[in-house]
C-alpha cells in the first residue's frame, strides 16, 4: 500500500547507463590485484542477494521428500511439478486469480486516467493551490496504512460494501494515484511545451492539444506508471485480507496465506504459489528496467 | 522515442530533479494563445485535478480526520454493528495508551527495530554502491541482476521464502549452521526469542530494501567527477579522505533522502511480522502499526486502534516534514 510506494524522487540511472568509467581506473597499473578482491566481494554479495530467490525457485520444483528432510541439498536429486499441481488444485486459485485480475486491473485503469489529468495540470499550467495539491500528494504516500485500515474498515461497513470488489478498488485506485500522478507528471514536464503551441496556432484547443500531442508522446510513460501501479495493486494483502471475507473473493495473496495452518506449512506448495505470485511481477521488472531510471527519477518506486 | 526515453540516457543530474519548464502563467497572454482561453483556464486545471482531490479526499483525508474523531470516542464491536455513535470520552483513550507499559515497550521497540534497520539497510547499500564501482562488469551485471530479482520479489512472497529459510525442522539455514563443527542447530526455533526472531524479520527487510539503496546511491555516484576524485588522491588524500571530502559531498542529499524514506518504512514495517507469526503474531513481536491492528481487529476496540495509529503518525510527522524539505531544497515540487 502507500508504504510499498514510497514518492522517492531521487535521481537514478540505470546501472548500465554507468559502465563507462573503466578507463578511468585502467591508467593505474596496481588496480588489478583490487579488483580482483573487490569482485571476490561483490560475488559474495550476489549470492547473499540472489540466494533467497534460487532458494524460492529451486524449492518449488523440489520433491516433496525432499523438502521435508532434514539434510538439504543445494540441487535436487529430481525436479518435479507436483508442488505446482498441489498449488493449483487448492480451493479457490481460480478465483483468485480473477479477483486480483478484477481489482487490480480496474483500479490501475481509474489511477492512471485520474492520475493522467491531474499530472497535466500540475505539468502544464500554474495555478493557486499547485504547490499544495503537490505536496499533499507526497504526504500522503508517508501514512502508515493502518492508519487508514481502521477507519476505512469502519466507512465501508457503514456503508455495506465490506466483502465487495467495489470497495477495494477504491482503496486500491488512491492508493496508487499519488505516485502515478507524480511519475506521469515528469513525463508530461518532459514534452517540450512548443509542441502544445504549435498544435494550438494550428486551431487545437487546449484539451485537444494534449489529446494529440502530448498524450501520445507521454504513451510509453503511462505505460511504465501502469505497470508500477499494477506491481504495487498486486503486490498489496493487507486492504484485500481485512475488506474481503469471502474465501472466493479473496485476492491472489491472500490465497497464499492459506497455505499456512495450523497443523503447519506445505512449504513446496507456498513456494510454488510464491513463483507463481511472483512471476508476472518479475517479467514486468524486467520489461521495466530499462524505464526504471525514468520512473525514479519521476518520482515513483517499489520500495 | 520521447523526451521522456531519452532522459533515462542522460547523466542523471547532480540536483535530483531538473525543475520542468515553467508552465505559461494564465495571466500573461503569451503570443499563439487562444485569446478567449484565459477564463478557461483558469477553471481548466482546477477541473484536471477536482478528480484526484476527490480521491484522495475520500480515502486519505476523511480517514485522517476520521481517525482524530474516533481517538476521542470508545468504539467497540456494538457500536460497528449497531450503527450507533459511540460516547465521547474525552482524552481516556490516550491516558489509558500512555499510562500502559506495553505501549511503552512497543514504541521503544519499534524505534530501536526501525535504527537497526535503518542503519543496516544504509550501511550495507553505501558499501554495495561503492563496491559496484569498483567491479569488472560482469560481475557488477551479475549483482545488478540479483538486486533487481530481489527488488521484484513482494513482500508477501519474500516474507514466506524467509520464513522457509529459517523454518526449525527443515529450513536450509539450520541445516547449514549445524554443518560448521560443534554447532547444532537441528530443530531451532528462530522464534521462541523475540531478539532472534526479530533479527529473521530484520533480515527480510533489510534484503528487501536494500536493491532499492543500492541502485540509487550507484546512480548518485556517477556525478561524482572521477578528476575530482583523482586529483584529491595526488594531493595525498587516503581513501577515507576522498570519501569523506570529494564523493559524500555529491552524493548526500541523495543519501540522506533515502535514509529518510528508510527511516519512514522501517518504523511503519507491518507485514513482514504478521506474515511470519502466520497471522498472529505474539504481543512480544509487536510494534506500533501490529499494536494498533490488533487492539482494533483483535480486540475489537477501535478507538484504542485509532488513537495508537494517530500517535504513530504524530511520531513520523517530524520525519515527514523534513523530508518534505528535503524535497523542497532539491526543486523537485517546483
Amino acid at each position: 500500500m502507500s508504504t510499498s510506494t514510497p514518492p522517492a524522487t531521487t535521481p537514478v540511472a540505470a546501472p548500465e547507463a554507468a559502465t563507462g568509467d573503466d578507463s578511468a581506473y585502467e591508467l593505474r597499473p596496481d588496480r588489478g590485484r583490487s579488483r580482483l578482491l573487490y569482485d571476490v566481494l561483490g560475488l559474495c554479495a550476489f549470492a547473499v542477494m540472489a540466494f533467497p530467490v534460487y532458494w524460492l525457485v529451486l524449492s518449488a520444483f523440489r520433491p516433496n521428500r525432499e523438502i521435508r528432510s532434514y539434510d538439504q541439498t543445494l540441487w535436487p536429486s529430481s525436479f518435479t511439478l507436483d508442488n505446482f499441481v498441489r498449488a493449483t488444485e487448492s480451493p479457490n486459485f481460480w478465483t483468485a486469480i480473477q479477483s486480483s485480475l478484477i481489482i487490480c486491473g480496474t483500479s490501475v485503469a481509474g489511477a492512471i486516467f485520474i492520475g493522467t489529468i491531474a499530472a497535466f495540470a500540475i505539468g502544464r499550467f500554474d495555478f493557486y493551490g499547485r504547490k499544495p495539491f503537490m505536496t499533499v500528494l507526497i504526504l500522503v504516500q508517508l501514512l502508515p496504512p493502518t492508519a487508514m485500515l481502521i477507519p476505512i474498515y469502519i466507512q465501508l461497513n457503514n456503508l455495506g460494501a465490506l466483502n465487495e470488489y467495489w470497495g477495494v478498488i477504491v482503496v486500491y485506485t488512491v492508493s496508487v494515484l499519488p505516485f502515478a500522478t507524480w511519475m506521469i507528471r515528469g513525463f508530461v514536464i518532459n514534452v517540450p511545451k512548443e509542441l502544445e503551441e504549435a498544435a494550438m496556432v494550428d486551431g487545437c484547443t487546449r484539451m485537444g492539444a494534449f489529446w494529440r500531442v502530448i498524450f501520445p508522446l507521454v504513451a510509453p510513460g503511462l505505460a511504465a506508471a501502469s505497470i508500477f501501479a499494477l506491481v504495487t495493486a498486486w503486490n498489496e494483502y493487507l486492504f484485500a485480507y481485512i475488506l474481503l471475507q469471502d474465501n472466493d473473493k479473496y485476492t491472489l495473496n491472500v490465497w497464499l496465506m492459506n497455505f499456512t495452518t495450523d497443523r503447519g506449512t506445505d512449504y513446496g506448495a507456498l513456494m510454488a504459489g510464491s513463483v507463481l505470485i511472483a512471476l508476472p511481477v518479475v517479467i514486468f521488472f524486467m520489461l521495466l528496467q530499462k524505464k526504471m531510471a525514468t520512473g525514479l527519477t519521476s518520482g515513483a518506486v517499489k520500495g | 522515442m520521447t523526451a521522456a526515453d531519452t532522459k533515462a540516457a542522460d547523466p542523471p543530474a547532480a540536483v535530483p530533479h531538473r525543475p520542468g519548464p515553467k508552465p505559461p502563467r494564465p495571466s500573461r497572454p503569451s503570443p499563439g494563445r487562444p485569446r478567449s482561453g484565459r477564463g478557461k483556464s483558469a477553471r481548466l486545471p482546477y477541473l484536471l485535478i477536482a478528480p484526484a482531490i476527490v480521491a484522495v479526499g475520500a480515502v486519505f483525508a476523511y480517514p485522517l480526520v476520521k481517525t482524530v474523531i474516533m481517538s476521542f470516542q470508545d468504539m467497540r464491536r456494538a457500536h460497528l454493528w449497531g450503527g450507533t455513535t459511540p460516547p465521547w470520552v474525552g482524552f481516556e483513550q490516550f491516558t489509558n495508551i500512555l499510562g500502559d507499559p506495553h505501549f511503552w515497550a512497543v514504541t521503544v521497540r519499534t524505534v530501536l527495530f526501525m535504527v537497526v534497520c535503518v542503519t543496516a539497510t544504509m550501511g550495507l547499500g553505501l558499501g554495495l554502491a561503492l563496491l559496484m564501482q569498483r567491479l569488472s562488469t560482469w560481475v557488477r551485471l551479475l549483482l545488478t541482476g540479483a538486486l533487481v530479482a530481489a527488488w521484484s520479489m513482494p513482500l508477501l512472497v519474500a516474507t514466506s521464502i524467509f520464513r522457509w529459510l529459517s523454518d526449525s525442522d527443515y529450513g536450509v539455514v539450520n541445516n547449514l549452521l549445524s554443518r560448521l563443527p560443534g554447532v547444532d542447530f537441528q530443530g531451532h526455533n528462530w522464534f521462541l526469542e523475540p531478539w532472534q526472531g526479530f533479527t529473521v524479520i530484520g533480515a527480510v527487510v533489510v534484503w528487501g530494501a536494500i536493491p532499492f539503496v543500492v541502485i540509487t546511491l550507484y546512480a548518485a555516484l556517477t556525478q561524482v567527477p572521477a578528476e575530482l576524485e583523482e586529483a584529491a588522491r595526488l594531493d595525498g588524500a587516503n581513501a577515507l579522505g576522498v570519501f569523506r571530502h570529494v564523493v559524500f559531498p555529491v552524493i548526500k542529499p541523495v543519501f540522506q533522502m533515502v535514509t529518510t524514506l528508510s527511516v519512514i518504512w522501517d518504523f511503519n514495517v507491518f507485514g513482514q511480522i504478521f506474515l511470519m507469526r502466520a497471522n498472529k503474531p505474539e504481543p512480544e513481536y509487536e510494534l506500533l502499526g501490529l499494536y494498533s491492528f490488533s487492539k482494533a481487529f483483535e480486540s475489537a476496540s477501535f478507538s484504542q486502534g485509532t488513537a495508537i495509529a494517530l500517535i504513530t503518525v504524530l511520531l513520523l510527522s517530524g520525519v515527514a516534514v523534513y523530508y518534505l524539505r528535503q524535497l523542497m531544497k532539491t526543486g523537485e515540487v517546483e
